[in-house]
């Protein structure tokens, strides 16, 4: 049962500018297993939007089949949601997008749902630029049918059994960059300290926005031998650039080194401070961050951190000139040509 | 088996076929239009088919045009005037014409004596040779080729030369230069054959009355054109024959009346997905936020889409789709048509799914129907499905003006705004608080009271998710007693009571109206009394089980191979299996009269044997 109400104790815990707690944020109680990481992403995402001060029905939710899909009932309870076919949430989330670019669209996928059946819909939301945060949590297998390896499964990761992967994984995050995605980050679900604030930055971002978060499978996919488990993503975990997201009118923290930070200016005035572990890499050069990525793969790094930004690309309605009134309230009377129009139209046709 | 035989008897005033046959690619598609076109301004209600191959280039390819002072919709399979232009097919089309009937050739290279009949009157034309004496280009001599064999089949059969320049100076507009060199060519073809052959023939136009307040349009624009009224906002779609024209067919009256003339921004929005499985989702991500949205595909897209399409149906998210049928199975005749996927779009998707059906017969029905399965659509939170064909949607045709009420209001069906979500104590999804089975939806970012989930999983009356047997079956049921409820909804079936009183009745549906009206016709000329009933929705008016229940024989004609209307009218309805019988045409070619003349007879003797 994944709809079990979760009991609201709200004494004592503070509000946010709208005056909303984190329980306003929160939705059904999980079903995951218990250590789960999908469930620190949706406690990650509950803290961002509480932080954003964003009211949650602004929040549109839709996902896909698996495990990761079925979170979007626990977060974001007072939002609607959509669990759609498996490895279809983006082009539910394309449409729904293009009748209203109003709202915030999150998008919860896994490496199952996204990278098998779901690639062809994932390259093609990034190729249009669709207005939306994807979280893409990632494990390494099917948990649901119980452990079968995934297309984002490492070549060498060994199953529970002990069978090693014999086929080379599908890394979403440089596929994304290749195809052109405006925001293209990796996390992992034991960061909640950067993952807080990719989320922030990822939802207020115009465009399509990637989170890759590693977040291991405790039931089948956590022993030795995986390269998705806590252990490993622990032992090589190396976050590269961490980004913080600014309100508009708030100035950067000082606790910065003069120099380390990089700003990204968002659409709306809004900042997002970037802090780089090393120096070569540059989040605004896409051949740059892979080489990066190829690099530190050859140390078996989990590289992790906002690793590419550009808030310059029109998103998809922007595209198509679409309004900023949602398509789905337009007024009828701007909608027909009507009956004099339809006479008119019809001399071409006599 | 009895054949109806066509034969060319003496002069045939405005009743006559005239065949053309190319090579694709050509561009006769336009002299083809012309001649067409000028009939039709004559007076004189016109039928035209077009025969073409999946080719872009160089195939064999035919465009029929029927004279019908009768206005009948159907081909009626004869060739009275052959137009041979495609050395390829000379033979074949030689052969095909009804004796009695004409040719015309081109008698710039020399035709080989064995291909030669009797009975048909050979009219060599030297159109190459005219057209290259007066034209340079290679591409411009093709293309005046086929102007020059409209003006021989204008002088033919006595078309009028004002009526053709009008439509070419509305083609070419104010290029004053492309109007002088397609009239020219035009009267290269026209004048030799007035000069050497006696004019007009037997067969022949004569000026009429019988267009006025017609037009002549395809179905796939025409349903193009009924989204854009319907108030549709959002369209998707991945490219496939026979419907891609429906798409252009928007996309061209959107850019006409849905562009803000201050902002430039478009008033909708219009998505080429990467295929049919993202194209459905994203109709569904629109409609769930509240827009008007479809979708064209045809068979091959319908069968992609069917999972989204079950979750559509038990989610109840509205959707419209437009499948323009074409031949299957799999690949099948992509450019030739069939009405095959009746039962696919009636029960699309696994598990216990039915859906809402819209049959047009035309395209004046493309129009109305477009408008109508959005307001089904939003009223049953359900898919809809407009089915159409390849005759219907890619060919022009003779129908009454369309009509607009400007007082008409799309009705959006029960969404609730947020001041009624403000004033009522809490939401539920899918509890049927009115009793006809339709629950409340609410859109996203509306008001933080409406907020749902709206899952493919089983869920319960309130939104929630189960795997209770008995809440899950509770929406399930309801979910039946919902499309049920859609039968008195649905555009009503047609019924034409014969002269006579009869214990026999025929169905039929969408593009097998035209063959069947006129068989109908004919049948009782020789006595064959019938009653007629043409379905335009599904699931099936109490009509349909009335009118079987009225007949001691119902033949049911549609285009495909396992009779999939008379399963579903059988499946769906009160009717008895033994009375229902079939009659079928699956060739891919769109068919004519005689086969349901035939097919009727024949069921007729075996009863009475």
């Amino acid at each position: 049962m994944t709809s079990i109400a979760k009991p609201r104790i709200e004494q004592h815990l503070l509000r946010n500018k709208l005056g909303l707690t984190v329980r306003d944020y929160e939705g059904g109680m999980s079903t995951l297993c218990a250590g789960c990481g999908h469930d620190s992403v949706t406690a990650a995402m509950v803290r961002a939007f509480y932080e954003l001060n964003l009211e949650p029905h602004t929040a549109a939710k839709i996902s896909g089949i698996g495990c990761s899909s079925k979170t979007t009932a626990y977060f974001l309870g007072q939002s609607h949601g959509v669990n759609a076919v498996h490895g279809r949430m983006p082009s539910v989330a394309t449409g729904a997008a293009a009748a209203n670019g109003q709202l915030h669209y999150i998008g919860v996928s896994g490496d199952g749902d996204s990278l098998s059946i779901g690639l062809g819909q994932f390259c093609h939301a990034i190729r249009r630029n669709v207005n939306m945060l994807y979280v893409l949590e990632n494990n390494g297998v099917y948990g649901l049918t119980k452990g079968q390896f995934s297309a984002a499964a490492d070549f060498g990761s060994k199953s529970k059994k002990g069978e090693p992967n014999p086929h080379t994984p599908i890394d979403p995050v440089k596929l994304a960059i290749t195809l052109g995605a405006t925001f293209v980050a990796r996390s992992f679900s034991g960061d909640k300290s950067q993952l807080v604030p990719l989320i922030k930055a990822a939802v207020m971002h115009k465009g399509f926005a990637l989170i890759d978060v590693i977040s291991p499978c405790v039931t089948f996919n956590d022993h030795v031998g995986s390269t998705k488990s806590y252990a490993h993503t622990f032992e090589y975990y190396h976050p590269a650039i961490h980004a913080d997201y600014i309100e508009p009118s708030a100035e950067i923290k000082a606790e910065y080194e003069k120099g380390a930070v990089m700003e990204v200016e968002l659409h709306d005035g809004s900042k997002i401070a970037l802090k780089k572990a090393d120096d070569d890499l540059n989040p605004r050069d896409r051949g740059d961050v892979l080489a990066y990525l190829s690099r530190h793969e050859a140390l078996n790094e989990v590289v992790t951190g906002l690793l590419f930004v550009d808030d310059e690309k029109l998103d998809m309605n922007g595209r198509n000139k679409l309004p900023d009134a949602p398509l789905n309230n337009l007024p009828y009377e701007k909608l027909t040509p009507g009956a004099a129009a339809l006479a008119e139209l019809q001399k071409d046709y006599c | 088996m009895n054949v109806v035989t066509e034969a060319v008897a003496g002069s045939r005033v405005n009743d006559f076929v005239i065949k053309i046959a190319t090579v694709n690619g050509t561009g006769s598609a336009s002299a083809n239009t012309l001649l067409m076109k000028t009939i039709f301004r004559m007076g004189v209600p016109v039928v035209g088919k077009n025969l073409f191959p999946s080719n872009i280039q160089g195939l064999p390819t035919w465009y029929e045009i029927r004279v019908t002072k009768d206005a009948y919709q159907a081909r009626t399979g004869a060739v009275d005037l052959a137009v041979a232009m495609n050395a390829d097919t000379y033979a074949q089309d030689l052969e095909k014409t009804a004796p009695g009937g004409y040719l015309i050739y081109d008698s710039s290279w020399p035709r080989p004596q064995l291909l030669s009949r009797d009975d048909v009157n050979v009219i060599g034309v030297p159109l190459s040779a005219m057209v290259n004496e007066r034209f340079d280009t290679a591409r411009i001599r093709v293309l005046m080729k086929n102007m020059a064999y409209v003006g021989a089949v204008a002088a033919l059969v006595n078309l009028d030369m004002e009526v053709i320049r009008g439509l070419v100076t509305e083609t070419f507009g104010t290029k004053k230069h492309l109007i002088d060199g397609n009239m020219e060519a035009i009267d290269l073809g026209y004048r030799y054959v007035l000069e050497n052959f006696t004019c007009p023939l037997p067969i022949r136009v004569e000026h009429s009355d019988k267009t006025d307040g017609y037009i002549m349009i395809d179905g796939n624009t025409a349903a193009g054109l009924g989204c854009v009224y319907a108030g549709a906002t959002f369209g998707a779609w991945y490219p496939i024959t026979p419907s891609t024209s429906l798409m252009d067919g928007y996309k061209m009256f959107c850019e006409k009346y849905r562009v803000d003339p201050e902002t430039g921004e478009h008033n909708y929005c219009i998505i080429q997905a990467e295929d049919e499985l993202a194209s459905i989702g994203m109709v569904i991500g629109a409609s769930w936020n509240g827009a008007r949205a479809f979708t064209p595909t045809s068979g091959p897209g319908i069968s992609l889409m069917s999972e989204f399409i079950g979750f559509a149906y038990y989610g109840e998210v509205p959707a419209v789709l437009f499948n323009v049928q074409r031949t299957g199975p799999s690949t099948g005749l992509p450019t030739r048509t069939q009405q095959s996927d009746i039962l696919t779009c009636a029960y699309a998707s696994h598990g216990d799914t039915k859906h809402i059906l819209l049959f047009p017969s035309d395209p004046k029905e493309c129009f109305e129907m477009a408008v109508e399965a959005f307001e089904l659509a939003e009223w049953f939170q359900t898919p809809v499905f407009v089915v159409s064909d390849i005759d219907i949607g890619m060919n022009d045709w003779m129908v009454p003006k369309l009509e607009w009420d400007d007082n008409w209001q799309p009705n959006r069906g029960k969404v609730l705004s947020a001041e009624q979500l403000e004033n009522i104590d809490k939401f539920y999804r899918y509890l049927d608080v009115d009793g006809d089975g339709v629950p409340y939806r609410t859109l996203p970012g509306e008001h933080p009271k409406g907020a749902y989930f709206t899952r493919g999983s089983g869920h319960d009356k309130f939104g929630l998710y189960t795997e209770n047997s008995d809440k899950y079956k509770d929406v399930l049921d309801r979910i039946a007693t919902k499309i049920d409820n859609a039968k008195s909804r649905v555009p009503a079936p047609i019924i034409k009571k014969a002269a006579k009183k009869t214990r026999w009745g025929v169905i039929s549906v969408g593009s097998s109206n035209g063959a069947t009206v006129e068989a109908i016709d004919r049948l009782a000329t020789e006595d064959i009394h019938l009653d007629y009933l043409r379905v335009r929705g599904f699931p099936f008016s109490e009509d349909v089980d009335k009118f079987v229940d009225e007949h001691d024989a119902v033949f049911i004609v549609e285009q495909n191979r396992d009779g999939q209307l008379r399963s579903l009218i059988l499946n769906e309805t009160t009717a008895e299996k033994k009375k229902l019988k079939s009659v079928l045409w699956y060739s891919g070619k769109v068919p004519d009269c005689r086969f349901v003349v035939n097919g009727i007879k024949a069921h007729i003797a075996e009863e009475s044997a």
